[in-house]
This record gives structure tokens, sequence and C-alpha cells, in this order.
């Protein structure tokens, strides 16, 4: 009688702490997401300052430059949220950072732009954004995958429905945006 | 993917307990130094009221309390550092940019960020928990590292905050600058105060009290340094190995962080700004020790890092096993 007792406040003990371990994880992935939205946000905001910044020296460049603008209206104009808009948002901004890469290499080529007002600064800025945003994938990226183990795992997969547990997309790198890599043309200049 | 998230509760519960006991360890220490007194005290002649004892102990349980709440204070201003709020230079901008991206890495609130101006290169972390913690690195370590090596380091400096070594290693600090405090305080009374040293001079003169005042003194002042030693070891030097680990984690960039020590270990002279007392909070040990080069029974006792090389042969592995994965293939310039 007194075992059957204890035994079953255990089992009740261990699915309150199956369930909270759950749901803080579902709240940490959601988290971690609006942390990669703070600074895509960013992004798109100092986009426009770079851009202006580099337009009168790069006239030349122009398909460059209207590549990355044309890849950030696109990306600010994607109206998913929240990590089940994933698929929408990481192919836009993937797009975009591709975009990006290439700008950032042709402004390599000009050391007198570099030298002139605060490129150097933007520089900076940008390409700290571009890590804030990786290293925010990275933690979603990291606390989506615990998670989605965590759900999957006996004996926590028992409690995954009553929690409302669901299986939660990666922020994936896609293919063309990493072949998109810049190709540096020495023969120019 | 290694997940040291098991590693990391155990890390902070454990954190969390041992500033308990350090707290609870330097009152019993002054209870017994005061209620000691009060014993020899009454051996000698008539003493009914323990009053030494007891305002000993409240005077350490009102140091502990005060020492908790304004130790990361203490340490900073220990090291004469100033906080970066409006970054001006673009050396500057870098790190305050480079904390904020470790801080998302990391998963934690962004600390606030202090420049020693000292040019060896040094780091370190201190504050209570990740919603208030420092960040302080030397103006030498901004200087010899690029964006990468000072990426890894402050990686390193998060993982402490994240893994509350900071709540630890900062308490630890401070209590051991009270005790060296009170301890310069008795030996100026004994020497500058005009009271003899020697209370057998005058015969009759050295009452009860001098004695105990010297037996205090004395015991202090052995006492000191040795728990100093102690509980520096107490703080033990795995969690400089996690937090390397921890670093390689949030950069995924070993080498980095491998390169980086390369570089703090070359210019190894003393970081003059930081104490003997908040040693064992920085990336590498500030006093030049050369203890940290070799191993064996000695320096396993009593430094306060783990000897430099064995970290960096371990951030190398991690940075070979990680490149051999990813299939590409290793070049020197990989090591920086």
């Amino acid at each position: 009688m007194w075992v059957l007792l204890i035994v079953a406040v255990i089992a009740v003990l261990w699915v309150i702490a199956a369930y909270n371990g759950l749901i803080s994880l579902k709240n940490q992935t959601v988290n971690a997401f609006k942390q990669i939205d703070v600074q895509l946000k960013r992004r798109h905001d100092l986009i426009p300052n770079l851009v202006n910044a580099v337009k009168g020296a790069m006239d030349f460049e122009r398909s460059t430059l209207e590549a990355v603008i044309q890849a950030r209206n696109q990306a600010v104009k994607v109206n998913a949220s929240g990590p089940e808009g994933i698929k929408q948002i990481s192919q836009a901004e993937n797009a975009l950072s591709g975009a990006l890469s290439r700008l950032l290499v042709t402004v390599e080529r000009y050391p007198e732009l570099k030298a002139t007002g605060n490129i150097g600064q933007l520089q900076e800025e940008l390409s700290s954004t571009e890590n804030r945003i990786a290293f925010a994938r990275q933690l979603y990226n990291d606390t989506a995958t615990q998670y989605n183990t965590k759900q999957q795992q006996f004996p926590t997969t028992l409690v995954a429905g009553l929690a409302h547990a669901e299986h939660t997309d990666l922020w994936e790198i896609e293919d063309q945006a990493e072949r998109a890599v810049p190709q540096v043309d020495l023969s120019r200049r | 993917m290694t997940s040291p998230d098991g590693n990391l509760f155990q890390q902070q519960e454990a954190n969390r307990r041992r500033t308990t006991w350090l707290v609870i360890g330097f009152v019993l220490f002054f209870a017994w130094l005061g209620f000691g007194g009060d014993y020899v005290w009454s051996l000698q002649s008539h003493h009914p009221f323990p009053w030494v004892g007891l305002v000993l102990t409240t005077v350490a349980i009102f140091t502990a309390w005060h020492t908790y709440k304004t130790g990361p204070e203490k340490v900073l201003w220990a090291t004469g550092a100033h906080e970066l709020i409006d970054p001006q230079t673009d050396a500057e901008r870098q790190v305050a940019n480079v904390v904020d991206e470790m801080a998302i890495a990391a998963g934690i609130p962004r600390p606030r960020i202090w420049i020693i101006p000292d040019e060896d290169p040094n780091a370190f972390a201190t504050g209570h928990d990740p919603r208030d913690s420092h960040i302080a690195v030397t103006r030498g370590l901004l200087r010899i590292c690029n964006r990468d090596e000072l990426q890894a380091v402050i990686a390193h400096e998060l993982g402490h905050v994240k893994n509350l070594d900071v709540r630890l290693m900062t308490t630890l600090a401070a209590l051991v600058g009270a005790v060296l405090l009170v301890r310069d305080g008795m030996g100026r009374t004994m020497r500058g105060g005009g009271i003899p040293l020697r209370g057998a001079r005058k015969g009759k003169s050295a009452g009860p009290l001098l004695a105990i005042l010297l037996a205090l003194w004395v015991i202090s002042w052995i006492l000191a340094p040795l728990v100093t030693q102690l509980l520096a070891l107490a703080v033990s030097r795995r969690r400089e190995y996690l937090a390397d680990a921890m670093s390689a984690q949030f950069t995924r960039n070993p080498l980095a962080l491998a390169s980086a020590l390369e570089k703090i270990e070359g210019a190894a002279a003393p970081t003059a700004s930081i104490k003997s007392g908040a040693a064992h909070l920085c990336i590498c040990d500030p006093l030049g020790r050369r203890l940290t080069n070799s191993e064996g029974w000695l320096a396993d006792r009593f430094a306060t890092h783990p000897p430099m090389s064995m970290r960096i042969s371990r951030l190398k592995g991690m940075g070979y096993a990680q490149l051999k994965k990813e299939g590409g293939s290793f070049t020197s310039s990989a090591l920086g």
C-alpha cells in the first residue's frame, strides 16, 4: 500500500519535472529565435547606410549594389515570424548574406574607398552584425536541437503530447548561399 | 556537438554551494578568533562576557555581506579599470561589438565592459550572475589580439560568467582582500600605534589585552596567506579547462583561443595592475609565475591556473578534430 503510494508520488513528480523541462526548452527556443529576429532587423537598418556611403564611389559597381538593395527589400518584405516561418525567412536572409559578402569583397578592392569617410567603421559594424546573426542562429540551432532531442527521447517522449511539444525546424544554411561566396577577380585594377 | 549542458547545471550548482560555504567558513574563522580570544582572556582574569567573540563575529558577518554585495566593484576598482560606455576608437568599438556577439552566442545578457590601462595582455570576468556581470580587458590584450582571438578570450570569460564561476571567484577575491586588510591593519597598529611589540620589556605593563591582540595578529598573520592559498586551490583549475571548452563551443573556433593563449603567454611580463588577490580570476596568471609552465606536484597544488601548454594542446586537439570532421585541409594560417 505505502509502496504504491510512494511510486505514484514519484511518478507524478517525474511527470511534472519532465513537463516543465519541455516547456522551458520550448520557450528558450522561441526566445532564441527572437534573438535572430532582433539581429536581422539590425542588419536591415544598417544596409541603407552602407549603400549610401559607397554609392558615390562605386558607380561602376552598380549591379553589386543593386543586388544588395534588392535582396534587402525582399528580406524586409517577408512577413513570416516565429520558428514556423523559418523556411521563408532563412531563404530571403541567405540570399541577402550572399549579396552582402559580394559587396564587401568589392569594397575591399578599393583601398581609397576604405580610407575615406566612415567606410571602415561601417565595415566593422557590418561584419559584427553578420557575426551576431551567425551566433544567434547557432544558439537557436543548438537550443532547438536540444528541444527536438528531448521530446523524442524516452521517457520524456511520453509527456511530449501533454506539453504540445512539436518538432522545430533548424535554420539551415542553404547550399546556394554558401556557393555564392564571391570570386575575387584579380585581373581587374 | 557535445553538449556541456548537464555539466553546466552541475557547475552552477557547485558554485552556488561553494560560495555559501566560503562565506560561512569566513564567518566561522573570525568567530573562532574572537571566542578563542575570550577564552584566553578568561583564563587570565575575570572575564564573564565573551564580547570580543560577539563583536568579531558580527563584524565578520557584516563584512561578508558587504563584501558579497560590493565584490565586483572592489575587484574592478583595485585594477584601476574604467568602464567602456561610449566607445571612441576602433579598438574600443571592436571590443564592444565582440562582447555583444559573444553574449548572443552564450545566450546571456550583455555584460558591462571595463578597460584596464595596462600594456600586458590579460582579461577577467566578475559579477554575481549573468544578469549582473562585468568583463575587464587590458589595453595590451586589445593591442595584440586580432578579432578572432579577442572573440575567443571574451568567450572564455563569458563561460566563467555563464557557469557562475564569477560568483565564487569574486567572493573569494573580496574576502581574501578583507582578510589581508585586517592583517595589514593589525600590523600597522602593532608597529605604528606605539604599543611595544615585546610586551615583556616593562615587566607587568603587558596586559592580557595586548597578549590577545598579539596572538590574534600572529594567528591571522600566519593563517591569512595560508587560507588564501588553500582557497585558491579549492577554486580548482578544472574550471579553466571548462571555460576553454565553453569558449570553443561559443565561437566554434578553438584554434583562435589557442593562438590567443600563445600570444598572452609570449608576453609573459606580470600584469602590474592586477594584484595577487584577483589572480585566480584572470585568463592567465597575472603574476607571471613560472609555476603555470610546469607540471608536477608543486604546480598541481599551488598554481591558480593549469599549465598553459596543456590548455593550448587541448584546444588544438579540439581544433584539429573539428577540421578533420569538416573535411577541410589544415593550413598553418588556421593557427594564426
